[in-house]
């Protein structure tokens, strides 16, 4: 495949710059023409660095060392710091991951497209660059009419920022585009569309796209390949299809195991751990530390890349061996008790934001011992809706009863002990804990509000801390100190302390790494399964519900649309707005199979 | 439509201002323990003496009436006679209103790009010797009191150090300010080092705020020059958070500058307003007081409207 190779990464290395510490290392990677090479891996795996690398750009202490970058046969480190801008921008583009941070929000959207061919010098007139604005954005999907040209990018929505990036990024016809993350932090619809357009656009055009990603089953739907980077090295790449079904690499196989999937029934395998940071990489591989392969050899070299079959190349001494991943504990079977009254009832609740209603009759049990999923679209009130059953929101009418009790709107003027028994575990494990306070502190501090001595809850507190896996040691450490899955392992044992009825879990793995949330959501099911835990799971993670809820309440403009047992409403749903939400769920399996 | 709709409601809010300013000023100049007429007249003034003087300037009028005929005088342009002379207020002020007027102008003019060019320049070079040697320095001048500097500047340029400048100025009543420019270099340079490091600073944190955003990355990752990416993608949004801190310091320059007019005998208003205070020449004290106000609602009113224009966020708002 070499004579048509487009973009050709050899040897990159990349470090923190002035200490030598190498954030990537060893990467080598080709992309034909007309192809797209998802590159997968946790945050801080060093993707993103090898993306912008590509462009030849480092960001601030950071060097790119040695190794070479050629597109169509041209080197690209090497240059001049004036040859580099020409090649940015035409040759070689790029599609960040956050549209309405990238888009600069003082120039108008078509002056912005404008700019970059003007810059390259594109076509011979101005006539005939506004021409190709109008074009790339009629290939985007937007309308091309002076007046929308006109908008600034806070006019537009997620999504239409999103395709001005890659309006900017296919303007002046690229060889090579890097797409980072580009589809992060957007609907599953939406995140579709900017999908189909990207893949229409990269094979129409013949242009090689690296595609920066976390997420698996975009990558299973998008990539023609597959490289999978751990701690800052390409431990395993090949087509796309080989390395979901085949993997080699013990990590490549935690990972997809980890990935939750629409179509399989398949619970998640989480992994503990962390990469180790730059600066702290053993001398032996990157992944010894978390491999239950490991062996001495892999303590003391890194093993060199080597073919499994032809395009599948590994980097491992155990490639191919270990038993198949199986779940570490059995599925929850839910005891159903018709007799005890559902720990939770919401009963035609209306809530409004500032005046403006988001939420309409919303009414739905969560049952005593169950875990009810609230799946939604941003900006479906589920948020809201969830608030308002914690009590921190007060714009809202109709019943919520707990335990049968009807609550007050809002959590001041409900008594301590109904506050206490419904707990909540928020999104952010990296603001949702007190930063003075010790992990034994912050645990223990809800018994000691519901009048517990100092001894008996720094007791319950070092018990619940062993429950959510972590030691009775943690409790004397602080949150900086923790990794984001330790963070919200302390933030569950917090809200499990005082045995609550009810816990809400607000979208609580949206902010953690794919093995992790497989970690965190291992750790709930076992939970619910030992402690007969109810929980109201917010989420807009569909994949996800089905490895974790009985039951599934789809909401959108703030109205129950279906509700119903989680198998039937993933497999069976009724609803048009749920078929096509599902429809639009990238699934790896349904990719592997379609191939 | 929109943008004139907003100045149209901004400027009410400032002649609200302005009416809780005029209530405070007059109500504050009534409190003062000494009587104008006393002051003005002597000690040995007769009790005869006292009642013409307080006739003749309607003193002897309820407090209401006395605040009613001054808003009316104000408002006409005729605010009223300066105790001292007899003559009205705008016959002596006039020149020193257009002197203070220019030195404002020529100020900002001076110090505000200077103060972008060196904060955006210290932003671009962070931590490197430009921006270290700049913060020490810019920090000293701040540091420094008015009239150390001037008296600084006087001795090297105005004495036997280098004799280039004059160290006062002279212009003679009648006359515009522009016919000294060579007495005006000092005070103006007096003023420009005493508010470009506020203002530098400023421009220069905002400037690396913009920097390091993803927006300003793009704009590189575009290929776009250098030059593009600062003026076209940057000062744009880092200008805006930084007009309230310039309007401040630019009527500060209009009002505020008692002791740089002193030190180089500058016929402003600011030495006017020294001298009325310390006759208890109180309709001069009372104009001034106003007319310093107004500068303020003028230049904070243009900031508010500069920082809308230069964000689309806030313009298309307003439509």
């Amino acid at each position: 495949m070499s004579e048509h190779v487009t973009l050709d990464i050899r040897d990159l290395r990349i470090e923190v710059d002035g200490t030598g510490n190498d954030i990537v290392d060893e990467v080598t990677l080709q992309v034909p023409r007309g192809q797209v090479l998802g590159l997968v891996g946790e945050s801080g795996s060093g993707k993103t660095t090898v993306g912008l690398a590509v462009l030849g750009h480092a960001r601030k202490g950071v060097a790119i060392s040695s190794g070479s970058i050629e597109i169509n046969g041209r080197a690209l480190l090497s240059r001049s710091a004036k040859d580099l801008r020409a090649m940015r921008g035409s040759l070689v583009t790029y599609v960040p991951q956050d549209p309405s941070m990238s888009l600069n929000p003082a120039l108008r959207i078509g002056t912005q497209i404008l700019e970059v061919l003007e810059h390259h010098g594109f076509g011979s007139s101005q006539q005939e660059r506004r021409e190709r604005v109008e074009q790339v954005m009629t290939e985007v999907a937007l309308p091309n009419d002076r007046d929308f040209l006109r908008r600034y990018p806070h006019q537009l929505s997620g999504g239409q920022q999103q395709r001005v990036g890659l309006a900017m990024a296919f303007a002046c016809r690229p060889a090579v585009i890097v797409l980072d993350e580009p589809t992060t932090g957007l609907d599953v619809s939406t995140q579709s569309h900017v999908l189909a357009t990207v893949r229409d656009l990269c094979h129409q055009h013949g242009v090689a796209a690296l595609y920066v990603t976390h997420d698996l089953a975009v990558v299973a739907n998008l990539a023609d390949r597959v490289a999978v980077m751990y701690a800052g090295r390409i431990v395993e790449q090949g087509p796309t299809k080989a390395i979901f079904d085949n993997a080699q690499h013990p990590y490549t196989r935690h990972l997809t195991a980890a990935a939750p999937d629409i179509n399989s029934d398949e619970p998640v395998i989480g992994l503990r751990g962390r990469a180790p940071a730059p600066g702290k990489r053993p001398a032996g591989c990157a992944f010894a530390l978390r491999c239950e392969l490991v062996t001495d050899e892999c303590r003391e070299q890194f093993p060199v890349e080597r073919p499994v079959l032809r395009d599948h190349l590994v980097r491992c001494f155990q490639a191919g061996r270990g038993e198949r991943l199986t779940p570490a504990q059995t599925p929850v079977s839910v005891r159903r008790d018709s007799e005890s009254a559902p720990a939770l009832q919401i009963r035609h609740v209306d809530a409004a934001y500032t005046g403006h209603q988001v939420v309409h009759d919303v009414t739905f049990d969560v049952p005593r011992g169950q875990c009810v999923a609230l799946v939604g679209e941003s900006g479906s009130g589920k948020t809201t809706l969830t608030r308002s059953v914690g009590g921190l929101h007060r714009e809202w009418n109709g019943e919520i009863l707990l335990d049968g009790v009807a609550l007050a709107r809002s959590s001041r003027d409900r008594p301590t002990a109904q506050r206490l028994s419904i707990q909540y575990v928020f999104q952010n494990p990296y603001s949702s804990l007190h930063p003075r306070r010790t992990v034994g502190e912050s645990v223990s501090r809800p018994l000691r509000v519901a009048g517990a001595s100092a001894r008996e809850a720094s007791h319950a507190a070092a018990e619940m801390l062993e429950r959510v896996s972590l030691t009775a040691a943690y409790a004397s450490r602080y949150p900086d100190q923790l990794s984001g899955g330790e963070r919200q392992r302390v933030a569950i044992a917090r809200a499990l302390v005082c045995k609550p009825s009810v816990l809400v879990c607000d979208e609580v793995t949206s902010a953690l790494d794919v093995l992790v949330q497989a970690a965190v959501v291992e750790l709930l099911v076992g939970l619910q399964r030992d402690l007969g835990l109810s929980m109201l799971f917010v989420t807009h993670n569909l994949p996800l519900v089905r490895s974790l809820a009985q039951q599934v309440v789809v909401l959108a403009d703030g109205k129950v649309v279906e509700a119903g047992p989680t198998e039937q409403v993933l497999t069976r749903p009724e609803q048009e707005y749920t078929q096509r939400l599902l429809a639009d769920t990238p699934s790896i399996a349904a990719a592997l199979a379609a191939d | 439509m929109g943008i004139l709709k907003l100045v149209l409601r901004r400027l009410a809010l400032g002649v609200l201002t302005l009416f809780v300013v005029s209530l405070a000023v007059f109500l504050l100049s009534q409190a003062l323990p000494s009587d104008p007429a006393r002051a003005v007249l002597g000690r040995e003034a007769t009790e005869e003496n006292v009642a013409a003087f307080r006739a003749q300037y309607g003193l002897d009028q309820p407090m209401i009436k006395q605040y009613t005929t001054w808003i009316k005088g104000l408002l006409s342009g005729e605010p009223g006679v300066s105790y001292s002379n007899g003559e009205p207020i705008m016959d002596f002020l006039g020149d020193r209103i257009k002197n203070s007027l220019f030195l404002m102008f020529m100020g900002s003019l001076i110090s505000i790009p200077l103060s972008l060019l060196i904060g955006s320049y210290a932003a671009l070079r962070r931590d490197k010797t430009f921006d270290n040697a700049n913060s020490v320095s810019s920090l000293i001048l701040a540091a420094m009191p008015e009239f150390v500097l001037g008296a600084f500047l006087v001795v090297l340029f105005a004495t036997n150090v280098w004799n280039i400048f004059p160290a006062t100025i002279r212009i003679r009543p009648g006359e515009p300010p522009w016919s000294d420019m060579k007495g005006m270099i000092l005070p103006l340079l007096t003023l420009t080092l005493a508010v470009t490091p506020y203002v530098s600073r400023v421009v220069r944190a905002s400037m690396i705020e913009v920097l390091e955003s993803d927006y300003v990355e793009m704009g590189r990752l575009k290929g776009l020059p250098e030059r593009t990416v600062l003026w076209r993608h940057a000062m744009p949004n880092a200008i805006g958070p930084t007009f309230q801190v310039m309007a401040l310091n630019v009527a500060y320059m209009a009002g505020g500058v008692v002791v740089v007019e002193s030190l180089f005998n500058f016929p402003g208003i600011g030495l006017a307003m020294r001298d009325a205070v310390r006759d208890v020449n109180i309709p001069v004290v009372q104009f001034l007081a106003m007319f310093i106000s107004f500068i303020y609602v003028i230049t904070n009113l243009a900031a508010d409207i500069g920082t809308i224009l230069v964000t689309p966020r806030l313009r298309t708002r307003l439509s």
